[in-house]
């Protein structure tokens, strides 16, 4: 981590590897092995993978078959949206429409906007209410108007910035009823709330392993055996055909031995979270009096605090946080260094100054009690400058 | 102090915000997303408005050590300087973008922005310099390195805007400045200068503005008049792509009967008239301006500036003309001891005693030399 007088308030964006994923990945630095090599040392690694494979199915639910490596979230979001769409519409031309919710992340967002433009894709963005969650009535309309024509229905499991859970299990239901596959970006749902990817129904899932406590660059997709996906990377055919590159050994044990660790605690790891987020939610308040909660009060992520704060500019106000050693985030830290108004806020019926006066505090497993006090001290006089700044 | 360095991306401002840095100010870099559609890579020499830039300064402040953040000012940056822009040459006028921008945007609402944050001053890697006499009155004055003099793009700057700015280059010679640079390992030494209007990125002006004025240009062409025989030379496609003492793109049919060049003379947005007529035509010995800004203490109307050390400059870079000036009711009059060439409106007449810039004002009419006998 930081020095000791960073307050890190920002593990939706990354958290610190926890030390069973760093002994695991450190463990295999320095060995040598392609996990497709014949001989013994690809054979050593060859086991470290399938081995990391089957502690992966375990912890989520799935078989070991089921588990396709990534570098991460944003390549597992990509292979499930366009290798589904495209799968989805060689079996039949018919299948154009990709139904979605307005808040996704950009890792859906954008692969949805360059099927659209480039594949002929009908894209329809559903609207979510006003604490971000999906509205099941019109995605229920949406696939009733012509249930023949859907390649796949992709919906998060929580969304990252405001945190809100979404009402999976009602869409693998209305899915079911026409066999239309699920996709669901679970990036921050993994280890923060139960996730079993059998019982949920889904057909695809995506997780990262850097927001789990493992490194960054590596994630998974988990698809049902029986969904075909068309291929994105293409090469050595390494991850069932579908996903080439040579396996990354030690990125893959670290990924792991995090994910194991973060589905075992999770249930202890999210009530001390809530507590947490319950009291910073409360001590903001005190100093804030008119600081707005974002997301579902009460269905939502157990480190995730979201608010706007009205007459202020976020922007200001994560810096003059930054400055006491605070780090919090605006929303998506992926828009490229230019400031735009969360797309998630504005999905949810805000405006482009609500949108902009908003921060977002995410906790993890490194988050104390004193990170909660630090926030409570600072809130209310960063809140009053930030106000003075904004004209 | 708290310093706020604004940091373009390029090789000044990041030596700027380091000696700020090194001088013991707690320093914070700040890059301007000044366009609403930043494009992700540079296409011709620079733009101060790409992603590339944007990188290049965190690159530096993180070399630097400092903390680092963009600050959104597109909206303002379009309302004040690229709205201005386009409406000066609509009027047939030729603005300076990089003086509002600098009265507007970096000594307003970046300063204001700063001071309400906490902080004490906005560095820039501006060559001019910020002194205090031994009166205690602030004072602004030239760079020592005269080639890179930009005084000029600072005559806006009032009293109250100096007391908080910081040019931590105004002492050094440019090359030395580069050389700084590559010594403390900043990426940009060898990035080339600025010289282009940041948010036209191809340079081309007149296009740029065909485009965005659309409706809202005065003409979409007319007729180019020789000045002394009001015969019509040629056609043009908008008065706004010309400015005063412009030679080349008048597409003249055919040559002068006296077989020199041409040059803009007059430009008449109504009637999309634009006059040309041979150099000398060009010379002007007088120029009014209005919007008068006061680097220091106001000067009340009827004051006088003459002698020795009071001269005038009439666009960036350019000369230093000895001059007379005499200060009106938010309004200058300044007669040109020697005549100078090719005035265009909507440039900034800055006047200076020495080194030291007086003030300035926007250029609104000028009075043409008599053509001798």
């Amino acid at each position: 981590m930081n020095d000791a007088r960073t307050v890190y308030l920002d593990h939706a964006a990354t958290t610190p590897m926890t030390d069973v994923a760093v002994e695991a990945m450190t463990a295999h630095l320095r060995e040598v092995g392609n996990a497709s090599s014949l001989h013994a040392s690809g054979r050593r690694a060859r086991r470290v993978i399938e081995e990391s494979r089957e502690t992966v199915a375990q912890a989520l639910g799935c078989r070991p078959g089921e588990v396709v490596f990534t570098s991460g979230g944003t390549e597992a979001d990509n292979l499930a949206v366009k290798g589904l769409f495209w799968s989805r519409r060689d079996g039949d031309p018919r299948r154009t429409r990709v139904l979605s919710t307005a808040v996704e992340h950009h890792a859906v967002l954008d692969p949805l906007e360059w099927l659209a433009e480039h594949e002929g894709a009908e894209v329809e963005m559903l609207p979510v209410d006003h604490d971000g969650r999906l509205r099941v009535d019109a995605l229920r309309a949406a696939v009733e108007r012509d249930p023949a024509s859907v390649a796949l229905i992709t919906v998060m499991w929580a969304n990252n910035e405001v945190g809100t859970l979404q009402p999976i299990d009602e869409v693998v239901a209305i899915a079911a009823e026409h066999g239309i596959p699920v996709h669901t970006d679970a990036v921050q749902a993994v280890g923060a709330t139960p996730v079993d990817f059998a019982a949920s129904g889904v057909d695809a899932l995506s997780l990262s392993g850097h927001k789990v406590g493992g490194p960054q660059g590596v994630g998974a997709l988990v698809v049902r055996r029986e969904v075909e996906l068309t291929p994105q990377l293409h090469g050595g055919g390494q991850e069932r055909d579908v996903r080439s590159g040579t396996l990354d050994v030690p990125a893959i044990a670290g990924f792991a031995a995090a994910v194991e660790l973060a589905v075992k605690q999770q249930a202890d790891h999210a009530a001390r979270l809530a507590g947490l987020r319950d009291e910073l939610v409360a001590a903001v308040r005190r100093a804030v009096p008119d600081a707005v909660l974002n997301g579902d009060p009460v269905d939502r992520l157990p480190g995730n605090v979201h608010l706007s704060f009205p007459g202020c500019e976020g922007d200001s106000l994560l810096m003059l946080l930054d400055a006491r050693g605070i780090e919090c985030s605006t929303g998506s830290a992926c828009s490229a260094g230019v400031p735009q108004p969360s797309h998630v806020l504005l999905g949810m019926g805000r405006s482009s100054d609500e949108a902009r006066s908003s921060l977002r505090f995410s906790l993890g497993h490194t988050s104390t009690a004193a990170d909660v006090a630090a926030v409570a001290e600072a809130i209310g006089p960063c809140v009053e400058r930030a106000r003075a700044a904004h004209v | 102090m708290k310093v706020v360095a604004a940091m373009s991306g390029g090789v000044d401002s990041a030596v700027a915000a380091a000696r700020a840095a090194e001088a013991g100010h707690e320093v914070t870099g700040i890059h301007l997303a000044l366009s609403r559609n930043p494009k992700s890579y540079r296409s011709g020499a620079r733009g101060c408005c790409t992603i590339e830039d944007a990188n290049d300064a965190r690159r530096a402040a993180d070399v630097i050590g400092i903390p680092f953040y963009v600050w959104d000012l597109s909206d303002r940056f379009h309302t004040d300087v690229v709205e201005d822009f386009m409406d000066t040459y609509a009027a047939g006028q030729t603005p300076n973008p990089c003086l509002r921008c600098n009265e507007k945007i970096k000594f307003a609402a970046v300063l204001d922005k700063a001071l309400a944050l906490g902080f004490d001053a906005v560095a820039t890697g501006h060559y001019a310099t910020v002194r205090t006499s031994s009166s205690g009155a602030i004072e602004l004055h030239r760079a020592i390195d005269a080639a890179k003099d930009q005084s000029y793009v600072l005559g806006v700057l009032d009293e109250q805007q100096l007391r908080h700015s910081l040019f931590p280059l105004g002492d050094t010679p440019k090359p030395q400045v580069r050389a700084e640079a590559a010594a403390r390992g900043l990426l940009v030494a060898d990035k080339p200068d600025s010289h282009d209007i940041c948010f036209v990125a191809d340079g081309d002006n007149a296009g740029w503005l065909r485009e965005k004025l659309g409706d809202r240009a005065p003409n979409q062409g007319g007729e180019i008049r020789d000045d002394a025989t009001g015969e019509v030379l040629g056609e043009h496609e908008g008065t706004f792509a010309f400015t005063i003492g412009q030679r080349k793109g008048l597409r003249l049919g055919r040559p002068a009967p006296d077989g020199r060049p041409r040059y803009v003379l007059d430009i008449e947005p109504v009637s999309g008239t634009v006059t040309v007529g041979p150099r000398e035509r060009l010379a002007v010995d007088q120029v009014s301006g209005d919007r008068v800004r006061w680097c220091g203490a106001p000067l009340a109307a009827g004051t006088v500036l003459a002698g020795d050390g009071v001269s005038v400059q009439l666009r960036a870079h350019g000369a230093e003309h000895r001059a007379v000036v005499r200060v009106g009711d938010d309004a200058l009059v300044v007669d040109l001891l020697d005549p100078a060439d090719g005035i265009a409106p909507g440039q900034a007449v800055v006047v200076y005693d020495g080194t030291r810039v007086v003030g300035s004002a926007t250029i609104t009419a000028t009075h043409r030399v008599e053509a001798a006998g």
